[in-house]
């Protein structure tokens, strides 16, 4: 298989770990209308845990998600409650600075807890690979891909399929109509983001596994996860996975066939360009501002 | 009119990916304690280096003051976490010399930090003895108080491990070379005159490939690499990318019959840690070790154990080179009779002074000189040992071709 062709099969791999760990925050979005800033450090949090479990009682990585997705989900339903609700003018710009402290506040907590040394979980699928015409695919990024795949699958079977993620999408179109016809949407994005928050774990999971990570790693991934969402259109899952697919591919084929010091800029070159075209993003909904 | 939500969200997500005097202290009564301060790497990159230095600054503290303390001043250490940032390095010695007035300032670690940092303590006339800032661009700002306490300057760290590589027998002389860098001052150069030094030898240059030293994914860089079927492979790294290329060339099951890092497996359980039994045959240019039998340094190995617990494989170089601070600072007071900073910096100007990497001297950049060298470390059995030039190795003998991964 080319090298072209094998950075392109390894975007889309990798690219499947940044949906899932980007849909989260543009579920959040979509809801509520914050930015998570805080959602990065959510994922190493995620990874954090699945590290003390793996070190502490040998669990599988995988595995440890039965445990660490509904604590997450409660955090996250806590910092909702604590911190995002008492927001109740000027919203987006607020929720930047709270949550970018609730990020500082984790990274603080990780370092006294865990050290800032770069640690990995480790499992055996994580150098294990199979060949197909050559080129040697790693299972974990199999595994997380179709971990990604299934998490993915449940959030539009929540949204679409269940009364529940009626009134998320409700809240998502219209916070006040919503409101109106009688949707408790204090209670929706407390459990939206309890929701958002426990897909950084499972996210976090293989983020933890692919890449050595200490309390700080959050920075860079935030900053990816909000590109993709922005990308995507604010609020759009499918835009989400289509971004973060189209952020991997690019900047994987930029680096083996140019160079890696062009592969971040040639992704933000395709961002502003869809800006341009399209400012809500592939999939967003365009808002009329008020006057 | 309200911007759009997006165009925040963009510029927000721009900028966190952008990211990454007074006179020095006089001589303090004879017997007052004095602080040194230093800018060390708690979180961010560095931060397990950082965490290394401090423990080489602390152990050299304890046995300067065991011995009395520095010309009879009793030595605290005072540490502030600069966050591998190059802003907060900056302000780190700006604070530590103009609001904590410390007599004396040691060096963080990276090229990248010792500059900035330099900039400033030198402004200030402090004398800047640093463990961990040797790329080229350290030396050539004309500056005469900054002083690398390592045996060689950075760009020929891996210059022993090309004069290996080209004294191998014709018939097992490698053919082709690839090699990966950041663009970092202290590893880039090093890859780019082992480079120059190869190529001049018949060595074929199969990828050459630099990377923004921000980069937190180097998968498909790795891919690269593993493409190009090169014979030997020569990466600039740190720790993080170190450990990500040997897993990516384990999952494509290349196995080159040569690999060196610049940084990485020179962090012992740190590394053997994250890698496991890949780190065999694994190289990496290193002027330490705590087999050598320099000054001072079976004390060194044996106190660290003793205060850090682990085993003497365990140790970080980084730390070693930061203890070397120390000593270089503990003889120079003693040559100038004086702790004050102009008197040390003329000092260390001239002579020799003993180490636990070797004896070293300075020359008017600060560049070391006359030292014994960087030698070759390979992973052998779950340890890192020297095994090249032979003068220090010893009965080890390098492991060619590396064998393959586990």
């Amino acid at each position: 298989m080319s090298l072209v062709l094998q950075a392109a099969a390894l975007g889309i791999l990798t690219g499947g770990v940044y949906a899932l760990m980007a849909s989260g925050l543009t579920l959040i979005f979509g809801v509520m209308r914050i930015i998570n800033v805080g959602h990065g450090a959510l994922v190493v949090l995620g990874a954090y845990l699945s590290f003390a479990l793996f070190r502490s009682f040998h669990i599988d990585p995988f595995v440890s998600l039965v445990v660490t997705m509904p604590a997450m989900f409660a955090l996250g339903v806590v910092l909702q409650l604590a911190f995002i609700r008492p927001l109740k003018t000027d919203r987006e710009a607020l929720s930047v600075l709270v949550t970018y402290a609730i990020a500082l506040g984790i990274e603080g907590v990780l370092g006294y807890v865990f050290t800032t040394n770069y640690v990995e979980l480790r499992a055996w699928y994580e150098t294990a690979s199979f060949a197909i015409f050559g080129f040697h695919i790693t299972y974990v990024y199999v595994f997380g891909f179709l971990l990604c795949l299934a998490i993915l699958g449940a959030l539009f079977l929540l949204l679409y399929r269940t009364t529940f993620g009626g009134a998320i999408r409700a809240t998502m179109l219209n916070r006040t109509a919503a409101q109106l016809i009688g949707i408790d949407v204090d209670r929706v994005s407390a459990l939206a983001f309890g929701v958002g928050v426990a897909t950084a774990a499972a996210g976090g999971v293989v983020f933890g596994i692919t890449n050595a990570f200490n309390p700080g790693s959050h920075y860079d991934l935030i900053s990816r996860l909000l590109t993709i969402i922005v990308l995507g259109g604010l609020g759009s899952l499918r835009g989400a996975i289509i971004a973060a697919l189209i952020m991997l591919v690019t900047e994987d084929i930029t680096a083996v066939l140019i160079s890696p010091v062009w592969a971040n800029f040639v992704f933000f070159v395709i961002l502003v360009a869809v800006l341009i075209v399209r400012p809500q993003g592939l999939y967003g909904v365009r808002v009329r501002d008020r006057i | 009119m309200r911007r759009p939500v997006s165009m925040i969200v963009a510029g927000f997500a721009l900028v966190l990916s952008a990211c990454g005097g007074s006179s020095a202290s006089t001589n303090p009564s004879p017997q007052a304690s004095i602080t040194i301060g230093v800018s060390v790497s708690l979180s961010g990159d560095f931060s397990a280096d950082g965490k290394a230095l401090e423990q080489g600054y602390d152990l050299w503290m304890q046995d300067v003051n065991k011995k009395g303390g520095l010309l009879g001043h009793q030595v605290t250490m005072k540490y502030v976490d600069d966050a591998s940032s190059q802003q907060q390095v900056v302000t780190n010695y700006t604070s530590l010399i103009t609001q904590d007035k410390v007599a004396l300032v040691f060096g963080p670690f990276s090229s990248l930090l010792t500059i900035p940092a330099s900039t400033v303590t030198d402004r200030f006339g402090y004398a800047f003895p640093e463990p961990a800032g040797g790329g080229p661009a350290v030396f050539t700002r004309g500056l005469k108080s900054i002083f690398f306490v390592q045996p060689a300057a950075v760009e020929d760290n891996l210059v022993s491990y090309t004069k290996w590589l080209l004294g191998l027998p014709s018939g097992q002389r490698p053919k082709t070379a690839a090699y990966a860098t950041q663009d970092d001052p202290f590893t880039q150069p090093q890859v780019d005159k082992a480079k120059g030094l190869l190529e001049a030898g018949g060595i074929t240059t199969a990828s050459y490939k630099v990377y923004p030293a921000e980069a937190t994914s180097w998968d498909s860089l790795a891919l690269t690499v593993v493409n190009s079927k090169a014979d030997v492979v020569i990466l600039g790294t740190q720790e993080p990318d170190a450990v990500a290329f040997i897993k990516v060339f384990q999952q494509q099951h290349y196995n080159p019959k040569s690999l060196i890092e610049t940084t990485g497996p020179d962090q012992g359980k740190d590394f053997a840690d994250k890698v496991g039994a890949a780190t065999e045959g694994v190289m990496v240019p290193a002027g330490w070790t705590a087999a050598a039998t320099a000054y001072g340094n079976s004390q060194f190995v044996s106190e660290f154990i003793a205060k850090y617990g682990g085993k003497a494989g365990d140790i970080s170089a980084d730390a070693a080179e930061a203890y070397s601070v120390g000593q270089v600072v503990e003889q120079a007071a003693k040559k100038a009779n004086s702790i004050e900073n102009s008197k040390l910096i003329t000092a260390l100007h001239s002579g020799t002074y003993q180490t636990i990497q070797g004896p070293m001297s300075f020359d008017s950049t600060g560049k070391p000189q006359g030292g014994v060298g960087v030698y070759i470390e390979q992973w052998q059995s779950g340890q890192a040992v020297f095994v090249y030039p032979p003068t220090v190795a010893g009965s080890n003998k390098p492991e060619y071709p590396k064998p393959n991964w586990p």
